[in-house]
């Protein structure tokens, strides 16, 4: 097949788009082809720097407050005949509520360390350089991290997954350094961030996996490392990079 | 980002729309070029969303259902109706533009110009700029943007042709002048 019949397929196929059964003929074509090779490259930067241009606005705080405001506490769409169901509902989170008070005050700290991290994937993800390191080989990122931080840790093997590493840099937490490193899964970002647990004293109750924001964390501890994983992709996929990465860390 | 089908069904209006906030609030920005106009289009959005919430369809896409709220609040506005009086030649929606063979665009972005970047954007009629917008920052799949738009999924790939042919054409342009 002819060059032309492909350069119409460019943006479908970088769309994600593309059937399956073309995705594979494209691939080939792309791979042998530098001037359809180069084509392509110049619409991913173009579509990167779209991307980056297109999320330049930002709403006011207090603007926030006010829709927060106007749509707050609206009920959800229930069965008149429930709402009895939902009031002792709430009669019974009050007195959890109030029986309770310092296991509140520990998941509330909890929750402002799992937006804290969340806010450093999402911030990371803005940034015009995401990562230091930039590579798809767990053997060049790993040792990359030697003498940055003081720990070690293991990069799970990603052939036959939907993964993908992009890369790492050094985070820091309550002011510890760690790593963090990001994956790609389709079009989505995942980031993986792993500090030395005795020095952090995490405000956790429990390992496992929360969602909130449409985000979900995962989060366990290995060998004295404390792992995360955070990303918007599904539940599961969180989960499934979560244990590739357990499994990588146990010895 | 998505939602998953349980907090579909037993959600409420705000734990489904609050996390859309900023992303709705961008693309009000990006739709009528004034953060006053933005806000207010924004606020009427969450209002008439709220209003209409039990009309929701509980299982379908309720971004879709949100930006489609936005986009149409957008339209019958007074920006919206002067922005879409612009006549814009949709003849060949059918044919998808063929795409140009050199890529100046990456000569241009070599120098990196956001700003050039942005007025090429800007510049985009409102049919061309929504849906470019929708597809690369919003990153919605075809199926969604139709829903969104209100069109089939074969007009929203032409569009997204034609928008993308109307960006290159803007930034050769501007990279000429440079």
């Amino acid at each position: 097949m002819d060059c032309q019949v492909w350069t119409e397929q460019f943006d479908t196929y970088l769309d994600g788009e593309l059937p399956s059964s073309e995705m594979a003929a494209f691939d080939t074509h792309v791979r042998n082809c530098p001037s359809c090779a180069a084509n392509v490259l110049g619409r991913v930067q173009l579509r990167r720097a779209v991307r980056s241009s297109g999320m330049r606005f930002q709403p006011s705080p207090e603007f926030r407050a006010r829709i927060q405001k106007q749509i707050a506490g609206r009920p959800a769409t229930v069965l008149p005949r429930f709402r009895w169901v939902w009031a002792a509902t709430v009669a019974g989170i009050v007195m959890a509520a109030v029986l309770s008070g310092w296991f509140a005050v520990q998941h509330s700290r909890q929750q402002v360390l799992y937006s804290e991290l969340r806010d450093m994937h999402v911030a990371t993800l803005a940034s015009a350089n995401p990562v230091d390191v930039i590579s798809t080989d767990r053997h060049t990122v790993k040792p990359w991290f030697q003498g940055r931080i003081p720990f070690s840790f293991n990069l799970p093997e990603l052939a036959n997954t939907e993964f993908t590493l992009a890369g790492g840099k050094v985070s820091y937490l309550k002011g510890t350094p760690g790593a963090q490193l990001v994956y790609e899964y389709g079009k989505h970002h995942i980031s993986v961030f792993i500090y030395p647990e005795r020095t952090l004293q995490l405000p956790l109750q429990s390992d496992g996996l929360q969602t909130d924001m449409a985000f979900h964390t995962m989060t366990w501890t290995e060998g004295n490392l404390r792992f995360f994983v955070v990303g918007d992709v599904s539940a599961d996929q969180v989960r499934s990079l979560g244990t590739l990465l357990q499994a990588a860390n146990r010895s | 980002m998505c939602v998953s089908a349980e907090r579909l069904q037993s959600g409420s209006f705000e734990d489904l729309a609050l996390p859309l906030f900023e992303q709705l609030y961008n693309f009000a920005r990006w739709l009528t070029h004034d953060q006053a106009e933005a806000e207010d289009l924004v606020q009427e959005t969450y209002a008439k969303a709220l209003r209409g919430f039990k009309s929701f369809q509980q299982g379908t896409n309720f971004r879709a259902w949100m930006y489609r709220i936005l986009r149409n609040t957008f339209l019958t506005s007074r920006t919206g109706l002067r922005a879409t009086a612009v006549t814009v030649d949709f003849e060949d929606e059918q044919a998808p533009e063929l795409a140009d063979p050199d890529t100046p665009e990456s000569i241009f972005l070599e120098r990196s110009n956001q700003n050039l970047l942005q007025s090429a954007i800007e510049e985009l009629p409102v049919p061309f700029r929504e849906v470019l917008l929708l597809c690369e920052v919003e990153e919605m799949s075809y199926q969604e943007i139709a829903e969104t738009l209100s069109i089939p999924i074969g007009t929203v790939m032409s569009r997204l042709a034609r928008a993308r042919g109307s960006l290159r054409k803007n930034l050769r342009t501007k990279a000429a002048r440079i």
